[in-house]
């Protein structure tokens, strides 16, 4: 149900800040920023295509990996890498402290 | 007593209430305000943090920051320098952050003029912010420590500016009361903010994207302060007199109980506007004067009860709005009456556009003007412009 105005938190403030993992807005658990694994990588580029940060490196027609200095962890490329999920070049690392 | 100008009036009230944070750009001639702040704080008489930025559209995010960490902040601008502040005071309005600013009300360029008009203040009012006007620098103080107590008061929480006029009240000194710092400390009392983005044991966003299934509500609760605000500006109008003996409403009416024709105006114009107003009475002539201190939230409906009973009235807007019939005063104030079964003629007026004087005589002209399209049965009011060549 949404809520009146007369609901609403004044000034549009969001008290509740951090709730779309809560809220499991993003699967893909938002912040977290992927690792890159060459040797499963098929160089087919569409990360590079997606990334909205330009974040992903190629050098020499190759994928080398991720430019964390601009990825700010959407897990795009993650969605868009067409291989299998078992053998994805690019994954979240189970320790979730990477941000 | 003492004898100030309006900027050292405001500036007088700013060291008793002592912000956290004053920020500091320098715009003509409120600049003279930041200046004496400043000179209060190198003296060791007041003790804020005095920020220096590099444009009014710095200060006025400078102080949304202040503001938004549950500081309470003040600044001071003129012209120019609060239309470029122009984005950043509807950020401040809508965030529900309770700033106090200073506007000695310039007219804006081109060409560049230093003198009195309030385009400025009159080109933000649809800002959000509570808009209120002072007649001299007695008013001038004592609005400013009123804005506090409007601004924090929890359901207000909506920023104000303080408008004096340029150079006519902000350069020219008069007497005026100060109260003792005790006594404003008192009166003050200030509010815990309602939020603070520095509270890191409950983060909170500030500012976020909202899309079209909430932003309506969003606006609508924005709105509700301001119209808190209509009974609060009145309580602590009313609070101020009972403890200083200097009362404050919306508007102060002159001679207006049994008066037929009237005229209404902002800010310094009111005391010639009372001079004429007492010659006329003195010849007998049933005229009256309201002087509106509250432009936002516009106190539409205490105007009906008080005007409704004239024969009519000259609405004199000290700003040009162009390609408007009247000015934004003469707007409003017909819209409040065109519902009424009864109400008088009104007539639009423009004056006093950068500095331009208006005098006794030209007061006077309007009310015999009024008096005789009346009994004349003229058709409807064109605008006129006073002590214009033309
Ligand atoms: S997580 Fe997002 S930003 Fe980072 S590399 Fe992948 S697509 Fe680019
Ligand atoms: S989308 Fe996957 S396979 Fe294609 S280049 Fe990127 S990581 Fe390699």
């Amino acid at each position: 149900m949404l809520k009146k105005w007369q609901d609403l938190e004044i000034g549009g403030i969001n008290s509740d800040s951090g709730n779309s993992i809560k809220k499991g807005l993003n699967n893909l658990e938002i912040c977290k920023k992927p690792e890159f694994n060459p040797e499963l990588c098929r160089n087919c580029f569409l990360c590079w295509v997606f990334c909205p940060d330009n974040a992903i490196i190629i050098e020499n027609s190759m994928v080398t990996g991720i430019n964390y200095d601009f990825c700010k962890g959407c897990g795009i490329c993650i969605t868009e890498c067409p291989v299998t999920e078992a053998q994805k070049p690019l994954y979240i690392k189970e320790d979730k402290s990477a941000l | 007593m003492e004898a100030l100008d309006g900027n050292s009036a405001i500036a007088e009230a700013i060291k008793q209430i002592e912000p956290d944070v004053v920020v500091s750009y320098p715009q003509s001639p409120s600049i003279l305000i930041l200046e004496a702040i400043a000179l209060f704080i190198a003296n060791g008489e007041m003790d804020s943090e005095f920020l220096n930025v590099e444009s009014d559209y710095s200060a006025m995010s400078t102080c949304i920051g202040v503001a938004s960490s549950g500081g309470r902040v003040f600044t001071a601008t003129a012209s120019q320098g609060l239309a470029l502040m122009h984005e950043a005071l509807f950020i401040a309005s809508s965030l529900r952050l309770p700033i106090v600013i200073g506007v000695t009300n310039r007219t804006l360029a081109a060409p560049i003029n230093f003198n009195a008009d309030h385009s400025d203040s009159m080109a933000q009012r649809d800002s959000g912010w509570i808009q209120i006007f002072s007649e001299n620098s007695q008013e001038a103080y004592d609005n400013i420590i009123q804005a506090f107590k409007i601004a924090e008061n929890k359901d207000v929480r909506t920023p104000v500016m303080v408008g004096i006029d340029s150079v006519v009240t902000s350069n020219l000194c008069e007497n005026i009361h100060i109260q003792k710092n005790e006594e404003i400390l008192e009166f003050e009392n200030k509010s815990n903010p309602t939020y603070s983005v520095l509270d890191i044991e409950n983060p909170k966003t500030v500012g976020s994207l909202c899309a079209s299934d909430y932003f309506f509500e969003h606006k609508m609760n924005q709105n509700n302060g301001i119209e808190n605000s209509r009974k609060v500006i009145k309580n602590v109008g009313k609070e101020f007199g009972d403890r200083f003996n200097r009362y404050y409403g919306y508007f102060e009416t002159y001679e207006l109980e049994d008066a037929e024709y009237a005229v209404i105006l902002m800010s310094s114009s009111a005391g010639t506007a009372k001079k004429a107003v007492d010659e006329m009475r003195k010849r007998g002539e049933k005229v009256g004067l309201l002087k509106l201190r509250v432009f936002r939230p516009f106190p539409y409906k205490e105007l009906r009860e008080s005007l409704s009973n004239l024969k009519s009235i000259a609405v004199l807007d000290r700003v040009l709005t162009p390609g408007t019939y009247g000015g934004p005063l003469f707007i409003e104030t017909m819209a409040a009456l065109y519902n009424l079964d009864k109400r008088p003629l009104v007539y639009p007026y423009i004056y006093g556009l950068g500095g331009r004087d208006i005098t006794l005589k030209h007061i006077e002209n309007i009310f015999d003007d009024m008096k005789m399209a009346f009994d004349n049965g003229k058709g409807i009011p064109e605008i006129k412009y006073i002590n214009l060549r033309e």
